[in-house]
């Protein structure tokens, strides 16, 4: 299976490496006693490292060639474990008991700070699923979501400092200011698909970021808003660890409301014509489905989400600024969509947990979390195209006929 | 009695290239009526313009639905078009490759069905009966096409011949009056072939729904049509029915030549 040719391929890649990177790897000028360090180790790890990874990474891709004409050939009909535990109740009961026993304990088992980074995760689990619709069902490649997200952390900060809103009448009002947004972006780019629709979409969400930055007078500048207090329960305040705990659950029920919406959407008629739009735009619309109404609605419920969201967002830090909404923060939630699986509510969920938490709790990796990030999609979209967990349609059974 | 489609004087100009120049065409109800002619004479392109694909630089396309007022449908939209009840295919099959074969139909059964966001959220009494309604009724019309074997793959895995029949099945959800094949027998084999020619015949003869499509196999035009339209260059250079357009020298001039002298 290994053939020569392959070793042949790897090894010129790696004096291809090698060559590349003798500058900055072998040469050091060590200006204050002007002499030249020649560090001739460096190279040969360069060398064994790259010939190490690019034979691997041959090897893979033969395996998952080998495999595809398997499949194709009908020789293995086997249905990939990830598939089962999602369709077979014997297995999918007892772990999502076992999620529900965990997501009730933990915050009474571990630290405020482990709490926190737990919400931040679910917040962008939400966020994931949010833009989810956008783009795993319509397929319309959003680059510009946190926008929404701002729209929706501004708005209580705003709200509460000038008139004084609570979180609970924000929370709509977030929402609301989500769709309306949502709308008013999408009719410009009605027309547009593909790398011009992202192109616009992330100009948008730049827009919104620089008139928060820039407008003092209105959103007070790169400063930001204070003191944003946090939910209350019917009035009553909590302390520092209550409200997180508060906060936590609070995520989790959302986080169950949003997973309950958007699985009925998918399966319905609205949710069918979003798919259909990915899938085939003109063929959609010659099938009697209004390309706008449609286009539209996956950008408002996209962006309710965002909104509200939001809102919890402030009312989590006690404070917001236009730096917490750069577009980093979209191509993070765009990466745990296409990561977890485009469409899949399971996969988007696990793609959050795993981009968010990982990074976390992987601190000594942190100055790489970008590098890691960038390999982690590009070998993503060479081995699993389709994400994860690629999505499952429903499935009809038709007996007795 | 009225003409259920009448094309008047439609041209169509992209830039300087006049692909449709002044076409007039007409529908009976219960017809089946053949648009041919050689590659790139503007036939794909004069469906998309009475589709709402694109809009026609001149002319008038009238419909007169059975039982409906006649009315002047250029510049509507395409889905406005099909819920007007005039349903299409695809030259190259265009069907939702990452959807099953029912919900495939069941995007055909979208305009004909109502429930919104609220609702489906809600599953509302009204949504679910819908729903289920619009299901039973997309396999029906699987069964009809002979489709029901395959109502939970996922089209892109279906053989060509039976994606063929899908994108047929698809438009025929949409409850039309009128449907346009653009090119089905196309890439099928002498079987598939002889199994569309039994189906087109059934859809006009037991839905009696009027079919106007666009074919270059001239056996299968020849034995199907009530009447022939053949276009050149935008232009339409004859009509009549099959016979007459067999024996018509300036179609086989222009067209079937090398083929009259095949078959004879
Ligand atoms: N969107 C467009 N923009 C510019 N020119 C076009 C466009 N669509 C079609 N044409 C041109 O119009 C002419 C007619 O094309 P059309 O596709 O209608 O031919 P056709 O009769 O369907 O041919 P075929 O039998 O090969 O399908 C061609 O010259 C084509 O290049
Ligand atoms: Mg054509």
């Amino acid at each position: 299976m290994i053939k020569l040719e392959e070793l042949k391929k790897s090894f010129l890649v790696s004096v291809w490496f090698m060559f590349l990177t003798f500058p900055i790897m072998v040469i050091r000028v060590n200006p204050i006693e002007k002499v030249v360090e020649w560090r001739w180790k460096n190279i040969l790890i360069v060398g064994a490292g790259s010939f190490f990874f690019s034979f691997l990474w041959r090897y893979l891709l033969l395996r998952r060639e080998t495999g595809r004409k398997k499949m194709e050939a009908g020789e293995i009909e086997k249905i990939p474990l990830s598939r089962r535990i999602l369709t077979e109740p014997k297995m999918y009961i007892p772990a999502l008991v076992c999620i529900a026993v965990f997501a009730s304990v933990f915050p009474f088992v571990f630290s405020i700070y482990q709490i926190n980074i737990m919400v931040t995760a679910i917040i962008y689990v939400v966020l994931g699923l949010g833009l989810n619709i956008v783009v795993g069902l319509a397929g319309l490649l959003d680059l510009g979501y946190v926008a929404f997200y701002a729209v929706g952390a501004y708005s209580y900060g705003l709200l509460n400092y000038h008139f004084n809103l609570g979180f609970w009448a924000v929370l709509p009002i977030g929402a609301l200011l989500g769709v309306v947004f949502g709308i008013l972006l999408g009719f410009p780019v009605l027309r547009l698909r593909g790398d011009y629709l992202a192109i616009v979409t992330l100009g948008f969400g730049e827009i919104i970021r620089l008139i928060l930055e820039n407008w003092n007078e209105f959103s007070f500048g790169p400063s930001g808003i204070a003191n944003i207090p946090r939910p209350s329960f019917f009035g009553h305040q909590f302390s520092l660890h209550a409200a997180t705990v508060y906060i936590y659950f609070l995520m989790i029920a959302l986080t169950l409301l949003t997973i309950f919406v958007v699985n009925r959407l998918q399966n319905s008629r609205i949710g069918r014509a979003w798919i259909a739009l990915r899938e085939d735009e003109v063929a959609c619309q010659a099938m009697g489905i209004d390309k706008t109404k449609t286009k539209l609605t996956a950008f408002a419920l996209g962006a309710t989400w965002a909104g509200m969201i939001g809102v919890i967002f402030a009312a989590k830090t006690t404070f917001i600024n236009p730096a917490s909404f750069t577009f980093l923060e979209s191509a993070m939630i765009l990466s745990i969509v296409v990561m977890g699986g485009m469409g899949s509510i399971i996969g988007v969920i696990i793609g959050a947990l795993v981009l968010i938490l990982l990074p976390e709790y992987l601190r000594a990796f942190s100055d790489y979390r970008m590098l890691l990030f960038g390999a982690i999609l590009v070998i993503m979209m060479v081995f699993r195209p389709q994400g994860l967990i690629s999505n499952v349609r429903r499935t009809y059974k038709f007996e007795g006929r | 009695m009225e003409p259920i489609l009448e094309v008047e004087s439609l041209s169509m100009d992209f830039g300087g290239l006049r692909a449709l120049n002044r076409l007039d065409l007409k529908i009976n109800e219960g017809e089946i009526v053949a648009l041919i002619g050689p590659n790139g004479s503007g036939k794909t392109t004069f469906f998309n313009c009475i589709t709402g694909i694109y809009n026609p630089t001149e002319g008038n396309v009238l419909i007169s639905p059975p039982g409906k007022k006649r009315e002047r449908i250029n510049g509507l939209k395409p889905n406005q078009v099909t819920e007007k009840g005039m349903a299409r295919t695809f030259q190259n099959i265009r069907l939702f490759p990452n959807m099953t074969v029912l919900e495939n139909v069941m995007i055909g059964r979208h305009c004909r069905i109502s429930s919104g966001v609220i609702g489906s959220i809600l599953r509302s009494k009204a949504t679910v009966g819908e729903e289920k309604k619009a299901v039973e009724d997309s396999y029906g019309v699987l069964e009809k096409f002979g489709l029901s074997g395959y109502v939970n793959d996922f089209a892109k895995n279906l053989p060509y011949g039976a994606q063929r029949r899908l994108e047929i099945a698809r438009a025929m959800a949409t409850e039309p009056f009128l449907i346009l094949l653009d090119e089905p027998a196309a890439g099928m084999n002498p079987q598939e072939t002889k199994d569309l020619v039994q189906l087109i015949t059934r859809i006009r003869d037991i839905e009696g729904i009027s079919i106007l499509l666009i074919e270059h196999d001239m056996r299968l035009v020849m034995s199907l049509s009530d009447l022939i339209y053949v276009m050149d260059y935008g232009k339409k250079i004859a009509e009549g029915t099959p016979d007459e357009i067999r024996r018509n020298p300036v179609v086989i001039k222009a067209y079937l030549g090398e083929e009259a002298h095949a078959e004879t």
